[in-house]
Formats: structure tokens, sequence, C-alpha cells
């Protein structure tokens, strides 16, 4: 090892990459092209990952919703095509037997209405929602507050309203909050404006009003339209879902086989199918990066095994001077090796530069296809040392070429 | 210095092979200036491969400074040619892309010497070799006489007990042959052992002992004109 710091050593490896310019271009080229794509296309891949994740955005996105339909088998006496409501008790059987799994549970009740407010209107949903909504999709306030506990238990008669239904039914520059809107001719205060909710939006533009008094304005009684279950981190939502299902069926006295009975719609499986994507890129984009790398490396051992035949001449010369063979073996190994990690540091640092530059031009804003392309400093750390090892590895071909060639030969004159 | 008993050698050439030295005795002792003639394809570049390390003979004996040379690892004979031998070859050797100085530096290099000592020490034999000035030239900057003489420079950089010369003026023309067998001639008479092929009988005369070789046999060995003057 003590060869590594001798200033000699270096003096002459750089002597010898000085003499083959076009040689060590080439193999940098090489490597450094491998390293590169490896750089870039994790990066791009991880800003894929970056920008779906970006799309969810605010919502939580192991939920699933769950609402009724038809019957589609006979069952306990009851006709095929029997139609039936989700209801509170349904609620509360499901929040007492999957405590430990459900993280939140929203019950809702929507209808359409027409709002008005001193001459303006326009006719939007109204949702009876609880509070707990604003922990399932984040909703994005610019004024007030979301609908909160106090709203639910007094039945207060006040409602939450999106930007754009804000803008329709109000003045620009009147402030919102405090205000009276009609829905249905009954009149609503006005305690919060929602802007556009990062990722996906559950309801568009909609009005929430408390779930209880959404109940009692419209006579809903015990009836729930539909509800959104989001589970706790690692419960399997999947899995979730039919347990769930199956609950319910045995409430509503439907047939456990019944596909039609219960609609339901999973976020989870849309993600892992994404996931299942991206997960396949970035399996795909090392599969190309190592490729590409050890092809380079390969081209690196290639040529320097061609210069060990070019240099055959000197390298019997050494020998004759009284180079032993342990020394010309560590002298092209130790060339190998820092033709690699030159070319592979000039890798990690064009592609960190290509990564960067795609950052600032097209991975910023609301709609950027990437998101923060990055590239963990472990990998590269890990690429490193594989360079290093596989440019040893590579380098002991032509290193022993050097050596099992005997002076002699090297030096015959033809 | 150098004792060689009924030595052989034969290169195989493919199912044949092709016996070259058939049984040479030689003994050289410390201080001598020997020459070996003989025509092309003789064998003389095969003794002195030999002599030097090179190569390995087949049978018979080499002492070299008293020690048998036999079963040598390449390792053994690195160390042993960078610490008994010193070389000069007819078209000179010289790396291309190393200066005159770092040329002649480099057997120290392998010697384990520091840089700095190294080119101080080179840089003493190429002024020995009146090539100071060109120290910094690279090789295709000098004339053939000049490149000999730094490979004559890097030949004793190491102060080896034989210096081995294969046609050291096979290459040059006649004013430079004379400059470089001076050269030879000076460095035998500080005592070192000087060991030279040539096929030209005007540089042979200029040793004190010539050693003629035909078909792998030695035919002649007697001491010349310049020997018996002394
Ligand atoms: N490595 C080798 N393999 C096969 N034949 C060789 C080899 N080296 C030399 N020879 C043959 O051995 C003979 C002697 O060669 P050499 O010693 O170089 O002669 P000289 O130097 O006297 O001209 C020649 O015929 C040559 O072709
Ligand atoms: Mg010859």
């Amino acid at each position: 090892m003590k060869f590594l710091f001798d200033s000699d050593t270096w003096q002459e490896i750089y002597g010898s990459i000085r003499k083959n310019k076009i040689r060590t271009v080439i193999t940098i080229i090489g490597v450094l092209w491998g390293i590169f794509l490896l750089v870039v296309l994790l990066g791009a891949a991880r800003g894929m990952d970056n920008g779906f994740k970006k799309i969810f955005g605010d919502f939580a996105t192991n939920s699933v919703f769950v609402w009724t339909q038809r019957t589609d088998i006979p069952f306990k006496g009851f006709q095929k095509g029997r139609r039936f409501r989700l209801n509170m008790n349904d609620i509360d059987a499901l929040k007492s037997e999957y405590s430990d799994k459900i993280k939140f549970l929203a019950s809702r009740n929507q209808t359409n209405n027409l709002l008005v407010h001193d001459f303006k209107s326009g006719s939007f949903q109204v949702s009876g929602d609880y509070p707990v909504l604003d922990k399932i999709q984040k909703k994005n306030l610019i004024y007030g507050r979301f609908i909160n506990e106090n709203d639910i238990n007094s039945l207060a008669k006040v409602t939450v309203i999106s930007e754009d239904i804000y803008k329709q039914l109000f003045d620009k520059d009147e402030m919102p909050i405090g205000q009276y809107i009609k829905i249905n001719n009954i009149n609503y205060k006005v305690v919060g404006v929602y802007g556009p909710s990062k990722g996906i939006d559950l309801d568009g533009d909609t009005v929430y009003i408390p779930f209880s008094t959404f109940r009692k304005v419209y006579n809903t009684a015990n009836k729930v339209d539909w509800m959104v279950i989001t589970a706790n981190p690692k419960i399997d939502i999947v899995q979730m879902e039919s347990d769930i299902k199956l609950t319910l069926k045995s409430l509503h006295k439907v047939h456990p086989e019944d596909k039609r009975a219960f609609g339901s719609f999973n976020l989870g499986t849309q993600i892992d199918k994404f996931t299942g994507f991206l997960t396949g890129m970035q399996f795909l984009t090392w599969f190309v990066g190592i490729a590409t790398l050890i092809a380079g490396v390969f081209a690196i051992g290639n040529i320097l095994l061609i210069t060990v035949k070019e240099r055959t001449k000197e390298i019997g010369i050494r020998r004759a001077l009284g180079a032993t063979p342990k020394s010309i073996r560590q002298q092209i190994i130790l060339e190998s090796v820092f033709l690699t990690t030159v070319a592979g540091m000039l890798g990690i640092v064009f592609g960190g530069f290509v990564l960067y530059i795609i950052d600032t031009t097209i991975g910023q804003g609301e709609d950027a296809a990437l998101v923060n392309p990055t590239v963990n400093i472990p990998i590269i750390f890990i690429a490193f040392v594989t360079l290093i090892v596989l440019g040893t590895l590579i380098g002991l071909i032509p290193a022993h070429m050097a050596t099992i060639v005997k002076p002699i030969e090297a030096l015959r004159e033809e | 210095m150098i004792r060689i008993e009924k030595l052989h050698k034969s290169y195989p050439i493919g199912k044949d092979s092709l016996h070259v030295l058939k049984g040479i005795d030689l003994h050289i002792k410390e201080g001598e200036f020997v020459s070996i003639m003989g025509s092309s394809g003789s064998g003389k570049s095969t003794l002195l491969n030999i002599v030097g390390l090179l190569d390995v003979h087949d049978e018979g004996n080499y002492y070299l400074n008293g020690q048998l040379i036999k079963d040598l690892n390449e390792k053994k004979a690195a160390i042993l040619r960078n610490k008994f031998l010193g070389f000069v070859f007819q078209s000179f050797n010289l790396i291309s892309y190393k200066t005159a100085l770092e040329n002649v530096a480099l057997p120290l290099y392998y010697k384990g010497m520091n840089r700095k000592e190294r080119l101080k020490v080179a840089l003493e034999y190429l002024d020995q070799v009146g090539l100071k000035d060109w120290a910094n030239h690279l090789p295709n900057e000098l004339s053939g006489g000049q490149k000999q003489r730094v490979a004559i420079a890097r030949a004793l950089v190491t102060k080896p007990k034989v210096v081995l010369a294969d046609e050291p003026t096979g290459a040059l023309d006649s004013t430079t042959t004379d400059s470089v067998m001076d050269l030879l001639k000076d460095i035998n008479d500080q005592g070192m052992t000087v060991f030279v092929i040539t096929h030209e009988e005007e540089v042979a005369e200029q040793t004190k002992r010539i050693v003629r070789l035909k078909d792998g046999v030695i035919t002649s060995d007697e001491l010349t004109k310049a020997a018996k003057a002394v």
C-alpha cells in the first residue's frame, strides 16, 4: 500500500497517461458515460417519483371509498336488485370493529342546491361533513377555518366555500368571513374559504356544512350517502376494503358473494400500480446504468490491454532496468483505477450538473414532470466503490499480460 | 565475475528446436573489457541475454559474481539485474516520453531511491557522458550518438559490476562510434567489467579481449593489441 502514497508512483502514472492522450480520453469517456447515465436516470426516476407523490399531494393515499348500489344475489328472503342505504349504525359498527386499523372515518351526505348571496347565485354541490374530512384531504384554507366539533354539536348553520364559489357569489375584495349565503333558502354564515388543494381533489367546488346540520335540514335521519376510510400506516388497504365490505354485507343482510351490492374505490391499488411502474423504471435504470458502466470499464480494460501491447517494449526496458513484475503490475492496475475513478468523478459531476439543469428548467412549478430529481449520496458512493473495484479487476488482465511477456521477447530487435 | 561452463541453449521452433549455444565455456574476470564477435545468427545476443539474466539457459552452469544462477524467479532476476548489471542496446531503448535525465534516473527509481536524490545522481552521470546540457530534452531531440550516451549513463547510474552492450555502435556512424567506444573504455578504466557484442572489427579491436563465436561454439579467444600494449 505504501506505493500509493509515493509521489514517484504518481509521477510514473502521470507520465504514461500524458503519453497516451487518446487512450486516456477514450477510456474516460466510456466510464464517464456509464456513470453519467446512471446518475441522470436515477435522478429522473426519483424526479418522477416525487412528481407522482405530488399528484396525490395532501390526500391520504391509503384510503378507500364505500357506497351502496343494488344487490345482485337474492338472500334471506330478499329479492335480487334490492336498494338500500348506509346508515349511522354502520359507521359505529365499523369504528368499533376496526378501531385498531382505521385512522379516520368520514361519513358524508351530499346534494345539489342553489346558493344565493345578495343578487348573485349559482348551483353547487352541498356536502354534510365532519371535521375529520380535513385530515383525509387537507383543505387549503385561504380565509377562516374548516368545520369544527362545535359546529357539529350545536348544529350550527355555518359553511365553508371554495374560492371559485366565493368569486362567483361575492364582489371583488369583499371579505366573505362572517357574511351570510342562502343555501336552499336557509341562511348560513361563511366561516372559511378554501383554495384548490395540492394533488387529487376529492370534491371539486363544494360548500361544506356540518354533517349534523345537513342531517336536520335535509331530514336524512340515519342515512349516510357514502364514506371515506383512511387506514393506519402499514395496514393493507386492499385487505381492509374487502373486510369492511364483508362486515357491511352481514349488517345489511346481503349475500357474502354479492359483488354489486357495495361499490368501493381504493386509492391504494392505483398507487401500487404506479409505484410498481416506478420500481420497474428504477430497476431498468440500474440495469442500463450498470451495463453501460461495465461496458465502459471493459473498454478501459481493453484499451489498457492494447496499450500494454504497444508498450511491451517499454515494459521490457523497465524490466531490464530492474522493474519487478510486481511493480509493473501495480503501475498498470493503478493506471486503470486512476482512469476509472477520474472518469467516474467526472461522470458524477456532469450527471449532477444535468440534474441541476433539469431541476431548474422543467423541475419547478405546479405541473412539473420531474420534481427534485436527485440521487442519494450512498448510491453515488456505492457506484464509486464499484468503479474502483471494477477498475482494479479489469486492470488485472493487462497487468498480467504485461508481466507474462519475457523481457527478452519484449526487447528483441527485429 | 562471470563464469560460464558447458552452457547450452535451444529455442523451440514448432515441434523442432534450434540449438543456438552448443557448450560455451567462458570466464570473464572483474575489470575485463571483452568483445564477442561473430556473424549474424551465431548466438551472440542469446549469450548476452543469458549473461544479462534476461533469458535462461538449458544446460551448464552460470555463476554471476560467484553466485550460481539457477531457477531464478522474475523478481530475483529483476533485483540482480538492478544490482549487478547495466544494459546498453543497439537501438538505445530510451523511454520516449521521458527526458534524458528521467531516463537515466529510472533504474534508481526501481532501486527505491527518492526522486530528488535520483535526479541529482542522474545528472552527475549525464555530465560524465557530456550531456549535462541536454538533461531536459526528450530522446527524439537527441542524435543517435547522444541517445547512446544517455543509454550508457543509464546503464552506469546504478554502479553495476558489469555493463552489457549488444551492438552499441550498430546504429551509429564512425565518429559517434568512436566517441561511444571511448566512453566504454573510460568506464573500463574506472574498473568496471564491460562486455560488448559487435560485428565490427574496428570496434572489437578497441576492447582488450575478443571472443569469436561461430555456430554456437567459441572458435577463438585472445587478447587484443590494446591489451598487450598496457
Ligand atoms: N526467442 C527466439 N526464438 C526462436 N529463435 C530465436 C530466438 N532468439 C533467437 N533465435 C534464433 O537463434 C539464433 C541466434 O540468435 P542471436 O543470438 O540473436 O544471434 P546474433 O545476435 O548472433 O545475431 C538465430 O537463428 C535466431 O533466429
Ligand atoms: Mg544480435
